[in-house]
């Protein structure tokens, strides 16, 4: 059974920095979204929690790519993490969760999964 | 169960601590004898073995701390037993007891280290006060007190250390004057030639020289404490004398217990520096080998190494003579003086070179048949020492032409002899004995890299004059194994560092994204990003929060704080100086308070701030910047702070404004963006207070100016600066650091300190001094014009962004959430702050 979903509008497109991370806040936590404009796609979401400091910073990391696969370096550890599939290229062990992102408009989707109150509700 | 049984240890006395008996303590202690040997060591000063070679630094601001050999907690972790002030009063050679003032103790194996003392010429009123010699560091002290109130000084021996002590008097602000019985100065180095330039250069720099001038008598004077007078009827009034007239070696222990010595003194070892006592050895300059006394600190090095050897029953260890070759700056000049200098040698012959213009003095002596070099002279420049010491030392063929060697080349500097012409005996750091052999074991084992081997050989950690040859060869040997060594910076940049801001500058590229199409691949990375931010702000100084730089910055640039581990952020506001106003401070403790910030004094005399969420930052800073207060860049790779002492304002031992000049440099740098952040102190005096020669840049106050240390470092690999410039005005002092700091910005490495920076430098600390002192590239206009721009175009980062509320939006924690607070940042109460739960994990 697929848990159930909803694409929640987080920010705009003016709150978005290019080659860079902001941070928001949705239902399933906080989440990084970063905006690399030379990259199709350019829009990517994964969680605002660095896995080895337990802290919320990863939005703040440098942006680039490592042998052609985007990521973001941890501003604490400096590890590298994919903006594809949130796996660290130091330690495959570690993961952060990666979120589906869409633009609707002028307005950031992220594809989070529904809290529990609200699945009961729907 | 096997029979265990203990056998007590022999005892080892070494009677004697300076540099060789330290240097047998050093050898002996890692070899495995030592495991069977209790060693006891008997001092007859005060202090720890301390670097006699470099005595006249002393009184230019080294400490005995600055010149020790080692520290007591070495001693201590080596379980020798250490009596400094205590001389050792007899040696009972048929129970083998020494005996001090305090005690008896018995030895199986003694080891005499005493060194030698002054020669003081049997010259009548040689003993009164104003007469002193120039060996030990209480010497030292006593002329330094009578140098209060005194003008004027004489050292009596044009020798080498008569040289050094010359220079040393002139550092305490003496007119110092040299008298020499010999028509020369440094009779044993040099030839006439040689001595006469040396004359020259030494009187230009205002040391009166007489030369074949022999003392008869020393009286009260008439306008000065005493009056030498000369055979020759004239005289000589001066407020001090040291005597320098060569060092006898120290054998009085010896002599009366009955061991062999020189007719005119030295005790008598053989090959393996074993006396007439079997048990009873001697080493340095006490010892008398072949009717020889080595008066030079590597034979003695060499005599330790070889007893250490033979006490760990090592048959092949035999002392065979040493190379007294010399490399000195003397009161700043060079001189040198390699193997059989005077061409005693029957048959040899002579190539000199004189220029006059420059002062330049060049002789070679070869062999009868021109194949061998037996010897050289140098004065006035030894940039041609390294290559003549190899071929004379290795017995190298001489090329066809061998005036080649040392005529002056039309550009670049003198021919260098190639580091694979060199055999694998071929000494290269003569300090610490390490070969060309010794260089490519370590290479073999795992070495990759300069800094590699010297931290596996020592080498060139002495004093420091082999770092280019050491270069050539390590590079040389990495090539030959087919090692590339890789220097790009990341794999969206195949540059150094250095070519990358040269390609910014040059072609006035202006973004990261301009230089990524024109000279890079990719995206960059976290390596490349900051590298290049760090570059563009040196080259044009834009705000590293406009639009194009935003991305660049690691996130303590970015938000212009210090992240810590819980993701929140500290704040550290300049206090130029450590200089605060009682109101100033009370704004910070307010602004504590109200956001609840654990505060801590740092070691760079500021307050940090910690537990700033992101979100607080502009607001904190928008009340400390009315407060007066601007970025203290902690989180820069740029100037942190100059400390300071309170100097000649308030402390009676201060003798320069050492807050004043603080504050002036930490204004003229601050912000400046720089390959690894930038540490700078001043002191007031001597006593060194703000710790300055622990910074990459350590200014100390003189009686005359200020003295410059550079390339200092603290932290995980401490590094104590070098003495770059004396007696600097103001002026001078900010035009020297200027250069300096625009050729550390522009040359070194990402993340290179000036430390190591400098140690990279091919020619170190001497290239530097050209570079920076003597203009040798001819761009000291241009990185002080560079530097001035940047003073020119400082801006406070924080100010601009709190007033842009553009700049503004990226210090929001999360952009769809103004009140949502990080769940992860849990508090509790230690001391009475606030700090972060800690995860138990």
């Amino acid at each position: 059974m697929k848990a159930r979903t909803c694409w929640e509008a987080v920010c705009t497109v003016d709150d978005l920095v290019a080659d860079s991370g902001i941070a928001v806040w949705t239902e399933d936590g906080p989440v990084a979204v970063f905006y690399l404009p030379r990259r199709l796609p350019a829009l990517f979401a994964i969680s605002h929690t660095d896995p080895f400091s337990g802290s919320n910073v990863l939005a703040r990391g440098i942006t680039g790519d490592i042998n052609g696969e985007p990521v973001v370096a941890s501003p604490l550890y400096k590890q590298h993490f994919s903006l594809r599939t949130g796996v660290c290229l130091e330690d495959d062990s570690a993961r952060v969760k990666v979120y589906p992102v869409l633009l609707d408009g002028d307005q950031i989707r992220l594809e989070v999964p529904l809290a529990q109150a609200a699945s009961v509700a729907a | 169960m096997r029979e265990e049984y203990t056998m007590s240890k022999q005892t080892l006395i070494v009677i004697g601590n300076g540099m060789v008996g330290h240097h047998f303590l050093e050898q002996f202690s890692q070899s495995p004898a030592a495991e069977a040997y209790q060693v006891i060591v008997f001092g007859e000063e005060k202090q720890l073995a301390y670097d006699r070679v470099h005595l006249s630094e002393y009184f230019s601001g080294s400490s005995h701390a600055d010149l020790a050999m080692g520290t007591a907690d070495w001693y201590a972790e080596q379980g020798i037993d250490l009596h400094l002030n205590e001389p050792v009063t007899a040696i009972d050679r048929d129970n083998r007891v020494v005996t001090t003032p305090k005690g008896a103790y018995p030895y199986d194996q003694l080891v005499l280290a005493t060194g030698s003392y002054p020669f003081v010429p049997p010259i009548a009123g040689n003993d009164q006060s104003g007469c002193f010699v120039y060996r030990t560091l209480d010497d030292l002290d006593a002329i330094q007190a009578s140098a209060k109130g005194a003008k004027t000084g004489v050292v009596v021996g044009g020798g080498l250390l008569g040289l050094e002590a010359a220079n040393a008097l002139k550092s305490l602000g003496l007119q110092a004057s040299v008298v020499e019985f010999a028509p020369r100065l440094m009779p044993v180095q040099l030839d006439d030639q040689g001595g006469a330039l040396l004359r020259q250069k030494i009187e230009d720099l205002g040391v009166q020289v007489h030369t074949e001038k022999a003392t008869t008598a020393i009286a009260p004077g008439e306008n000065a404490r005493l009056r030498m007078k000369f055979s020759d009827e004239s005289f000589l009034e001066t407020d001090l004398i040291v005597f320098s007239a060569g060092i006898r070696p120290q054998d009085t222990l010896a002599r009366a217990c009955g061991l062999e010595v020189g007719e005119r003194g030295g005790i008598v070892i053989n090959n393996q520096c074993t006396t007439s006592d079997p048990h009873i050895h001697a080493i340095g300059e006490c010892a008398l080998w072949n009717n020889f006394v080595f008066g030079l600190v590597a034979p003695g090095y060499t005599m330790a190494r070889t007893l250490s050897a033979a006490l760990n029953n090592d048959t092949s260890a035999a002392f065979t003579g040493a190379d007294m070759s010399t490399k000195l700056k003397l009161l700043g000049v060079d001189v040198g003086s390699i193997g059989d200098a005077h061409a005693k040698t029957p048959g040899a012959r002579n190539i000199r070179f004189h220029d006059e213009q420059i002062g330049h003095y060049r002789r070679m002596v070869v062999s009868q048949d021109g194949k061998t070099l037996l010897g050289a002279i140098l004065v006035g420049d030894n940039s041609h020492y390294d290559t003549l010491l190899q071929y004379a030392l290795n017995g190298i063929e001489l090329p066809k032409n061998p005036e080649a060697l040392i005529l002056p080349e039309s550009e670049g500097g003198a021919p260098a002899l190639g580091a694979d012409a060199l055999p694998d005996t071929a000494s290269i750091c003569s300090c610490h004995n390490v070969t060309k052999g010794d260089i490519c074991c370590a290479i073999d084992a795992g070495c990759s890299d300069l800094g590699g081997v010297k931290a596996e050989t020592k080498a060139s950690t002495g004093c420091g004059g082999c770092t280019a040859l050491l270069k050539k060869v390590v590079d040389s040997e990495l090539e030959k194994r087919g090692v590339e060594v890789c220097t790009d910076l990341c794999e969206h940049f195949s540059y150094t560092r250095q070519e990358l801001f040269h390609l910014v500058k040059v072609n006035g590229i202006r973004t990261f994204r301009g230089l990524l199409e024109q000279h890079g691949q990719g995206d960059g990375c976290d390596i490349c990003k900051p590298t290049v931010g760090s570059i563009l702000a040196t080259c044009w100084n834009e705000h590293i929060l406009a639009t194009d730089h935003v991305p660049l910055q690691d996130t303590n640039d970015t938000f212009m704080a210090n992240m810590q581990k819980n993701g929140t952020y500290s704040i550290v506001p300049r206090i130029p100086g450590g200089e605060i106003t009682p109101d100033k401070l009370i704004v910070l403790g307010e602004v504590a308070k109200e956001y609840d910030l654990y505060t801590k004094i740092t070691g760079g005399q500021r307050v940090d701030l910690f537990g700033a969420t992101l979100s607080q930052l502009p607001e904190i800073w928008e009340k400390l910047i009315a407060a007066g207060f601007e970025t203290g860049h902690a989180y820069g790779k740029s100037l942190r702070t100059v400390k300071s002492c309170v100097g000649s304002t308030w402390c009676r031992y201060g003798v320069q404004d050492s807050v004043g000049m603080a504050i002036t440099l930490e204004d003229r740098y601050k912000g400046l963006r720089a390959p690894h952040k930038v540490k700078m102190a001043v002191s007031g005096c001597t006593r060194e207070c703000a710790e300055a020669q622990s910074k990459d840049f350590g200014v100390i106050a003189t009686e005359k100016g200020w003295n410059l240390y550079v390339c200092g470092n603290g932290g995980m690999r401490p590094r104590h600066a070098d003495l770059f410039a004396t007696d600097l005005s103001d002026e001078e002092l900010i035009r020297t650091i200027d250069r300096v700091v625009m050729f550390y910005v522009r040359t070194a490495d990402r993340l290179q300190r000036t430390s190591v920076w400098m140690e990279n430098l091919e020619g170190g600390l001497e290239y530097l001094k050209q570079v920076v002192l003597e203009d040798s590239l001819g761009i000291g206009e241009e990185l002080e014009q560079h530097m001035a721009d940047l003073v020119g175009t400082y801006q406070c980062e924080w100010k601009t962004a709190v007033e842009d509320p553009e700049k503004r939006k990226r210090f929001r924690e999360f952009v769809n959430a103004p009140e949502q607070t990080d769940p992860v940042q849990q508090w509790t109460s230690e001391r009475g702050q606030r700090r972060p739960v800690l995860e138990s994990a």
